[in-house]
């Protein structure tokens, strides 16, 4: 445990990406299995103990630590397992030799929510605390470590010298701690066989089109134009096996595997196949009825779902809108330019069930004008915007310049008043940097109130963010914990995507990626704008 | 005879003394000041009157009579001399007295005593052993006046030999480059070099030029320092392999670029807090502090063992919860104006 805690530390404390990757690569080469392994899924997030949850170390504080001073604690800094790392009362001296990784992922393992109350405390006394953030990091998940799944995969390339695209083919058909992975790359066996997996394949990704490269360069001649559907880009993958038991799984864009919430779709693919798609669910929102899907908001109730009831796979049934076909009965067919695939795609739709999978379909426009026009059309049905894809190219993992590109149509924007802000987290843990800010609820110079219509924590830069936090410090009215009521004094541009009607909202509304398009400074507050304006733009 | 302790008066720029008509470290400028140690936010300019340890008045007459352009304008102060130990009359019949507190070089508790009542007042204080000042001394009273800086239980200060080992093998670890240390001018850089030559690092280092009159004050009141030399007056292959100490404010500066190959260390106890290394970009924290950690800080009141607490500045909710849970007599101040993040 002690290089591990060691490279988290380190890892927090390193701002440049080359320094993390060479930390990381250090850390995998010289660290024996099957340690490493268990690292490399815990930087990846990979590993899971379900024993073991945030809640648990909490209520193990609350036996131990006084809970006024745990939540003035935790406050401060920002992170259960951080302050839960300080304040272990430690009963006795840590271990002059800690337990291995390893040790502690079996440890861990064997875990279930009676033995870990028991068994935790044994553990945290025989560390320090460096190593109880470790293990606390490692037991509920979500390093924030700055480092992000690829980020881990590139240093595993780097490390031992492999292609990092080949580590992602493997990666999904294998299990922590990635033996087989580290036979390959370190020590040059054959790579793993993945061929009767059904594994994820790295989606391929679009850059931002600006504006300028439409003006020059970008010619729509040489591509398709397709809607950028409001739900989420999944990958489904069906394989056979030797024994003939087919086996299909639901990807979402990180590679996770989220068929568990999905398993209307698992049944309905009839061959061997990799699809692309949006996975949405069905209403009449976006594309009009004649697109069929509901508004993302509908999408999210289903997201993250370990079972799914009845009642839900009723209301809100799931289908795939596809994009493209990157593997057909067994025939991988990346290598192929766009418009091949889309042809095999097109005749592939007569034998998949209409009830659960249709086509994305190509949007055909004169130019970038008339492509604009219908692109702004498409506010009233909700979409984001529009796809742009290469037609002779190839399906290739990642983003590379040039083949897709992503043209979202303009955010909507809103003047909204600050009202509530909360200190931030980890790095931002003694800024007060989430705000909550609201729009009137009548005329303000005739007694209206302000009615909270959303939150964002972004849009700033870190000096502005100086800036607020000096503000709310200033006009601070009420402190309730982490969150101050604020003077109603600053008027905050807001952008979105979209609104939605939300019940758990006083105002009946709820925001899309909210996030600060400026701050308005000058603008005073009565000037902000009413409830009824945000009203106006709901479409669900 | 009036209410007990009616002669002692918070207020949020300061603690008044009413016989005396005299503050304590008053954030405004008075006609009669008790200072108890020479960080800004403690000593202010333009005082009448200034009573504080010789050190401590010869630390302000460097910032405010010769000081710092943001100090211009600054009436000059009278200074009144007090020695550690020393019992001055103040008017009213109020006795002061000046105690080390540990802190910094000169810096004082002041025990105020009128009508058979005492009264603590700490200024900043820690009770970790430092070789460039006096050490704190518990002082039975009935008030207690004390920070909180490190008011909550998250922070343990580490012992210092812990922290020069980290600091002496990431020099180790970058021989080429160079060890960027941010420190506050005034207590924590002194510090860190003497703790530095007592871990036997003889070699010199480099200061920015905000640090160099500080130190020589230093040195003048007897802290060996060791060979110290100006950034400014050297090259980058001069530096190389060496420890440099700067204010924290340039760490992040344009300045550091002409160090070779800096890693960037800080020395403060909110170093304890991982998201707080991560604002300043700090790589290397080193969790050296010049206040009284919790346990410190509880500690303290159960030796001095006072009938009342009184927390001046910092986490005071943490400690007065404590005092709650441990059944003894506390109120927050709320001083303003207290208490600079760089200087922890």
């Amino acid at each position: 445990m002690k290089a591990f805690s060691t490279l988290l530390d380190t890892l927090v404390y390193t701002t440049s990406r080359n320094r993390k990757l060479a930390m990381i690569a250090d850390y995998l080469r010289d660290t024996p299995d099957p340690d490493r392994g268990w690292a490399l899924g815990a930087l990846t997030g990979e590993l899971d103990f379900p024993g073991v949850k945030s809640s648990t170390v909490r209520n193990l504080m609350k036996d131990r630590v006084d809970p006024v001073l745990w939540s003035l604690s935790r406050d401060f800094v920002g992170d259960t397992a951080e302050t839960a790392s300080l304040l272990w009362p430690q009963n006795g001296e840590p271990d002059e030799n800690p337990p291995s990784v390893d040790e502690v992922v079996q440890l861990l393992s064997g875990l279930n929510r009676n033995t870990a109350p028991k068994e935790l405390p044994k553990l945290l006394d025989r560390l320090d605390a460096n190593g109880r953030f470790a293990l606390i990091k490692l037991a509920t998940g979500g390093m924030r470590v700055g480092v992000s799944a690829r980020l881990a995969k590139t240093a595993f390339a780097q490390a031992f010298d492999v292609n990092v695209e080949d580590v992602e083919e493997y990666w999904h058909a294998l299990e922590p701690p990635y033996t087989e992975l580290f036979q390959w790359a370190a020590e040059g066996a054959d790579p793993p066989d993945v061929s009767n997996r059904p594994m994820f394949r790295p989606f391929m990704l679009a850059h931002p089109l600006e504006d300028a490269q439409v003006e020059k360069g970008v010619d729509l001649k040489d591509y398709a134009a397709e809607w950028k559907w409001d739900g989420i880009r999944v990958q489904l993958v069906r394989v056979t096996n030797e024994s003939g038991v087919a086996e299909t799984r639901l990807y979402s864009r990180s590679g996770d595997d989220i068929s568990a919430s999905f398993p209307e779709m698992l049944d309905k693919l009839p061959m061997d196949a990799v699809l692309d798609g949006e996975l949405m669910v069905r209403g009449a929102v976006q594309g009009g009825e004649e697109g069929g899907a509901a508004s993302f908001n509908a999408l999210q109730q289903r997201l993250g779902r370990k079972t799914v009831s009845k009642k839900m796979l009723a209301e809100a049934p799931a289908f795939v809108r596809l994009y493209d076909t990157l593997i057909l009965e067994g025939e991988d067919l990346r290598e192929n330019p766009w418009e091949h695939r889309r042809g095999s795609l097109e005749q592939l739709m007569g034998r998949l069930p209409s009830s659960h999978f249709d086509l994305s379909r190509i949007v055909e426009a004169r130019d970038f004008d008339h492509l604009a026009e219908i692109r702004e059309g498409a506010r009233e049905d909700a979409i984001e915007g529009l796809m742009l894809k290469r037609r002779d190219a190839p399906y290739i993992a990642g983003r590379k310049v040039g083949l897709w590109y992503k043209w979202k149509r303009d955010p909507l924007l809103i003047d909204c008043v600050l009202m509530y802000a909360q200190r931030g987290s980890g790095k931002r843990s003694s800024f007060y940097s989430d705000y909550t800010f609201g729009c009137w609820n009548g005329d303000p110079d005739a007694g209206a109130e302000l009615l909270p219509v959303g939150k964002a924590y972004s849009g700033f830069t870190d000096a502005e963010l100086k800036k607020l936090d000096r503000l709310v410090r200033q006009t601070t009215l009420n402190r309730f914990g982490p969150v101050r009521e604020v003077e109603r004094t600053l008027v905050f541009e807001v952008a979105f995507d979209s609104v939605h009607s939300s019940k758990r909202h006083k105002s009946g509304l709820a925001m899309r990626f909210p996030r600060i398009h400026r701050i308005r400074w000058d603008k005073p507050v009565h000037e902000a704008d009413r409830l009824e304006s945000l009203q106006s733009l709901v479409r669900d | 005879m009036s209410a007990p302790f009616s002669w002692i008066k918070p207020h949020p720029w300061g603690v008044e003394v009413v016989p005396a008509g005299a503050f304590i470290d008053p954030a405004r400028a008075v006609d009669k000041a008790l200072v108890t140690h020479g960080h800004a936010d403690h000593a202010r300019g333009g005082h009448g009157e200034t009573f504080a340890t010789p050190e401590t008045l010869a630390i302000m007459e460097l910032r405010y009579r010769t000081g710092a352009a943001d100090d211009a304008g600054e009436i000059p102060h009278k200074a009144m001399p007090v020695e550690y130990g020393e019992t001055i009359r103040l008017p009213g019949g109020v006795d002061a007295t000046y105690i080390p507190a540990g802190h910094v070089l000169g810096s004082s508790q002041i025990l105020l005593e009128h009508a058979g009542e005492r009264v603590v007042i700490t200024g900043d204080y820690k009770r970790r052993a430092d070789p460039t000042c006096a050490p704190f001394e518990v002082t039975p009273c009935d008030i207690f006046i004390t920070e909180a800086t490190f008011g909550l239980p998250l922070f343990t200060h580490p012992p210092i030999g812990e922290e020069m080992g980290k600091l002496l093998s990431a020099l180790e670890g970058n021989p080429e480059g160079s060890v960027l240390v941010g420190a506050y001018a005034l207590g924590k850089a002194q510090r860190v070099i003497a703790e530095l030559r007592a871990a036997g690092h003889t070699d010199p280092i480099y200061l920015h030029g905000a640090m160099e009159k500080m130190c020589r004050l230093y040195e003048e009141h007897g802290v060996d320092l060791g060979e110290l030399k100006l950034v400014s007056d050297h090259s980058k292959d001069d530096m190389a392999g060496s420890i440099v100490i700067a204010p924290p404010s340039a760490l992040n500066d344009r300045w550091s670029r002409r160090l070779p190959n800096p890693v960037t260390a800080m020395a403060s106890g909110w170093m304890r807090v991982r998201g707080r290394a991560r604002q300043r970009g700090v790589e290397l924290p080193l969790i050296i502090s010049d206040h009284a950690d919790w346990n410190e800080l509880t500690d303290t009141i159960r030796q001095v063992n006072p009938i009342e607490t009184w927390i001046t500045h910092g986490r005071e909710e943490a400690l007065l919860r404590w005092c709650e849970l441990n059944q003894r007599r506390a109120r927050a101040l709320a001083m303003v104006g207290r208490e600079e993040e760089d200087e922890g």
